[in-house]
């Protein structure tokens, strides 16, 4: 029997704050274990949270970005549990008061467009680190993690299969890059996602019991993840069985789902309003303050980029999809205003060095406005277009600017007329027997014509120059 | 004359004016730790040598003419609030070796001062409990009476300035942890509002409560040491920027025409008070009225919750600022258990004493799913009425007059297994807890074994200079003793 998946996710973004959540710790990713920690976040007696206002506001530009509403008004509680990588033995959440409510991502799957809502962003801290070494049979906990600002996205269940889950993680994953509070390197935990999914029946009037799989760390896991829980699922109620409530976990090498606890094990996590931090009380001035500070949004780049440039969808969704490229692209428009060019030379050249990893967009050795006079400089016949994207490899190289590669490596055309006529003159005087089988007719000659006087006037000028002389002299 | 026995400010003169240097007033009250210590009991560390040297450094600074209100003033602290290099143990078995890397802010703010640390006083483990027996290095003693509490959680400092053991103390309170033993031992407790000290550093029970304040000889000196520990923090983000301003400025100023509230629940034989406890202190009241205050008869109704609200949100509380002392990073570690959850309960249960058990129990209990709404929820609601109430009066009056203990020291061998009428002892504090007032509590007579008997003053938000002002007012017309130390 077929049934129709009911999904929820939970994604949780780390924010790219430079500190840490309630004290000056940093809060980039990695360094030595337990090297960026202090008596605040690795919980000694007697220290005290302090919030970090940036972490709020990223909170908030998420939110904002997502379609939320924001409570001007918002709780930190404490979630108690004790665990070896919480040292405080409580995480700091929000529970009845989180910083964003109501809000709505639009995804496009097999053409259509859907709202996936949101019930809520709010902000916490991130755990510790556990490291199991089997060898001397330990456990140690880096502390660096621990205290990095969370946000916890939550969807209704509004999701009905893998794709749709897929691209909601993607979508939201754009929009975080958007905003820039988050990396979304999902590979190092800057985006981790919980999957709620049960099945029902579509007569059904009412949700099957859901099981929770906890903790996919990329895209593709996602995806077989709820691919595997829906097989498995389907095949229990074929057979009459019930579904129980449980968290299970996903194995990536096995491709299965595996029980971790049961519904009789949930903790009651006994939340309450932490009496350390002061609740926020938000103006409409701040929040004001914040959506203005939000860049224009993939939606209306994408607007943008199809209507104001002409570009084709397929060209401007490319762009648009990661916002290193779209900055780049407007930078460049910026400085040679042919929206159409510029687009060809960075969806197929640019991106094809990105593609072969000689480069990233996060590091590019050159600046938009040289990448601009390249593709201007290819526009305007001052290069050829075969030289301007070798001189497009040689800038990933050495980083040197367009115009001294093209110098140092004789690209540049300068369209000398009369040292062109002067060549083209010798050229044909040299292959006489050509010219003449030419105007006898054998017009095919002029190719090799072409060929010849092409080689001698590299750098000279434009294959055009070329061709108009070549014929007029032939004539 | 004992030097010992003086006044902070007293002191402040002779260091001044070179009469004696802060090495020898160090050195004495070193010489009268180790001489009397012994039977009270009032200190878990003494840091002699360390006290010798900020001394010395003390006095160069004194020798260069800096007259900095503490300088080279030998205080102690309480020890649950953090001392960088030096134990902290919150008189736990749990934390008997921690020693903190850091300083609690009012510790920085007193070395900034060159205030001289004698040592770290004892308490009830953790902060919780009233008599400074469940610590579990030492029992402190009265000194006014070696048989009797010295009352709690702050028995050991209360005890130490009792003794003449130190100046002053710094402890904290959370529902009269700095009022109450400062009542039994016969001197000044000042608990300041609610987030006028920094509260970083200080081991925390109840967050929304605790508040780190001064135990002296008199209102005077309490308010000397406020001046130097209040103020706004960055560290704890519910220290308030309040203004601070000169505490002492008030004193000497007639109360004539002051109101001062009498909320008459509080002298209601059904609460338990002791009659000695209460005609001294309505002996005061009068007194206060022939100074040319006047006395105002006003009610606090929800008084009969107080105890069960400061017991719901001070255990939910406590039991989670707690948990961090689960034996993985810190707090004693069990030799014990298979896997971490065997190991965070075996180092939990031998980490603990009975009384800390019970809050955790407690806290845990109130906080859960089941409970949580009626319980904790309106232990939430209770505290917004007792704002309400507490504001009501003080529309009327400048402030509130209590009795601070419903009887004077217990005898340490009396039974102490009922601990629900331990509870039931704190009801004359908790509330002004609950609703964040500044308290202080000061000497209004003796019992007929001469056991002293304290009164609070409490005052409004932030308005310590009014109660000290008070507290000061009746200081100098009564006779206060100290005790007789063999």
């Amino acid at each position: 029997m077929s049934y129709i998946p009911v999904i929820g996710l939970e994604i949780h973004a780390e924010l790219l704050t430079q500190s840490k959540i309630f004290c000056s710790c940093s809060a980039e990713f990695g360094g030595e274990q337990n090297s960026r920690c202090c008596p605040g976040c690795s919980s000694m007696p007697g220290t005290l949270p302090v919030l970090n206002k940036t972490a709020v506001k990223y909170a908030i530009k998420a939110g904002l970005a997502m379609n939320c509403e924001i409570n001007k008004f918002s709780v930190f509680d404490r979630k108690n549990y004790f665990y070896p990588d919480l040292p405080k033995a409580y995480q700091v959440s929000q529970l009845e008061f989180p910083l964003c409510i109501n809000g709505y991502v639009p995804i496009h799957v097999d053409g259509k467009e859907k709202k996936i809502r949101l019930n809520r962003i709010h902000l916490e801290e991130d755990a510790g680190k556990l490291i199991h070494d089997d060898f001397n049979a330990v456990s140690l906990v880096d502390l660096n993690r621990g205290g990095i600002p969370l946000i916890e996205i939550v969807t209704e269940p509004d999701i009905n299969s893998a794709e749709e889950a897929k691209a909601f993680v993607e979508q939201v994953s754009l929009l975080l890059q958007y905003t820039g509070v988050c990396s979304c390197k999902m590979e190092q935990g800057a985006l981790r996602c919980d999957v709620n999914i049960s099945l029902m029946k579509p007569e059904d009037t009412e949700f099957g019991t859901r099981v929770e799989i906890k903790n996919l760390n990329s895209l593709k896991s996602i995806g077989r993840a709820i691919e595997y829980e829906i097989k498995r699922q389907s095949r229990m109620l074929d057979n009459g069985e019930r579904i129980i409530q449980e968290t299970r976990r996903f194995n990536d090498n096995r491709g299965e789902t595996k029980s971790m606890r049961n519904k009789e094990d949930a903790h009651d996590y006994r939340y309450f309003p932490d009496p350390d931090i002061p609740q926020v009380n938000l103006t409409d001035e701040d929040l004001e303050a914040i959506r203005a500070e939000l860049p224009e949004m993939p939606d209306k780049r994408l607007e943008r980029y199809i209507n104001e440039y002409g570009l084709s969808e397929t060209d401007a969704q490319i762009i648009v999809n990661q916002k290193l490229i779209s900055d780049f692209y407007d930078e460049t428009v910026k400085n040679y205003n042919n929206p159409i060019s510029v687009s060809n030379f960075i969806t197929v050249e640019l991106l094809r060095r990105v593609n072969l990893g000689e480069v990233s967009m996060d590091n590019l050795p050159f600046s938009a406005k040289e990448f601009a006079s390249l593709i201007e400089m290819a526009d305007t016949d001052k290069v050829s277009k075969n030289d301007a994207k070798k001189i497009l490899r040689l800038m990933v190289e050495t980083g040197k600017s367009p115009e001294d590669i093209a110098k140092e490596n004789g690209f540049l055309i300068v369209n000398d007329i009369s040292k062109a006529d002067e060549i083209i003159s010798t050229v044909l005087a040299e292959n006489a027997a050509v010219v003449e089988q030419y105007k006898n007719g054998e017009t095919k000659v002029f190719g090799f014509l072409m060929g010849q006087c092409t080689k001698k006037l590299k750098g000279v000028c434009t294959p055009q120059v070329i061709k108009e002389t070549l014929e007029a002299k032939l004539k | 004359m004992n030097i010992t026995n003086l006044k902070l400010r007293e002191m402040r003169d002779l260091l001044d004016k070179k009469s004696i240097s802060a090495i020898e007033l160090t050195q004495e009250y070193l010489n009268r730790i180790n001489k009397f210590d012994d039977k009270i009991q009032s200190y878990i560390t003494v840091t002699e040598d360390l006290a010798m040297d900020s001394a010395k450094k003390a006095q160069e600074k004194i020798d260069n003419g800096n007259t900095n209100p503490l300088c080279g003033i030998p205080i102690s602290i309480k020890d649950n609030i953090c001392t960088n290099g030096i134990k902290t143990t919150c008189a736990s078995k749990s934390l008997e070796n921690f020693i903190p890397p850091y300083n609690a802010t009012v510790v920085d703010k007193l070395d900034s001062q060159n205030a001289v640390m004698l040592g770290k006083t004892n308490l009830d483990e953790f902060a919780i409990g009233a008599t400074t027996q469940s610590s579990v290095f030492a029992k402190t003693k009265n000194p006014f009476d070696l048989s009797k509490v010295p009352g709690g959680s702050s028995g050991g400092s209360a005890a130490s300035v009792s003794a003449s053991l130190c100046a002053a103390s710094i402890a904290s309170d959370t529902g009269g942890s700095l009022r109450q033993p400062a009542a039994l031992c016969g001197v000044t407790g000042l608990k300041p509002t609610y987030g006028r000290v920094s509260r970083h550093g200080l081991v925390a029970i109840a967050s929304s409560m605790d508040q780190i304040g001064a135990i002296a000889k008199d209102a005077h000196d309490c308010a000397f040491i406020l001046n130097t520990i209040a103020g706004f923090d960055c560290n704890d983000a519910t220290s308030s920027k309040a203004e601070v301003i000169d505490f002492t400025s008030k004193i000497g100023e007639s109360i004539k025409g002051l109101k001062i509230a009498i909320p008459k629940e509080f002298y209601d034989s059904n609460i338990g008070i002791n009659s000695e406890v209460k005609n001294s202190v309505l002996a005061a009241a009068e007194k206060y009225k022939k100074m040319g205050a006047e006395l105002v008869e006003c009610c606090l109704p929800s008084l009969k919750y107080a105890v069960a609200t400061y017991l719901i949100l001070s255990s939910a509380e406590a039991a989670s600022n707690l948990s961090r002392i689960d034996g993985i990073k810190y707090g004693h570690r069990s030799t014990r258990g298979e896997n971490f959850n065997e190991l965070i309960i075996n180092s939990r249960t031998e980490g603990f004493g009975d009384e800390v058990k019970r809050r955790i129990l407690l806290g845990n209990f109130v906080l859960s799913i089941e409970q949580y709404d009626d319980y904790y929820k309106k232990a939430l609601a209770l505290r917004q009425r007792f704002i309400t109430e507490y504001a009501d009066i003080f529309e009327k009056c400048d402030v509130i007059l209590t009795p601070t203990t419903l009887s004077t020291a217990a005898r340490t061998d009396e039974n102490i297994s009922t601990p629900f009428k331990t509870y039931l002892d704190n009801i004359c504090t908790v509330s002004s807890d609950i609703a964040s007032l500044p308290a202080i509590s000061t000497t209004c007579g003796y019992d007929s074994n001469g056991m002293p008997i304290g009164m609070s003053i409490i005052g409004k938000k932030f308005d310590e200079a009014t109660i000290v002002q008070v507290a000061d007012a009746f200081e100098k017309s009564f006779n206060a003793v100290s005790p007789e130390l063999i």
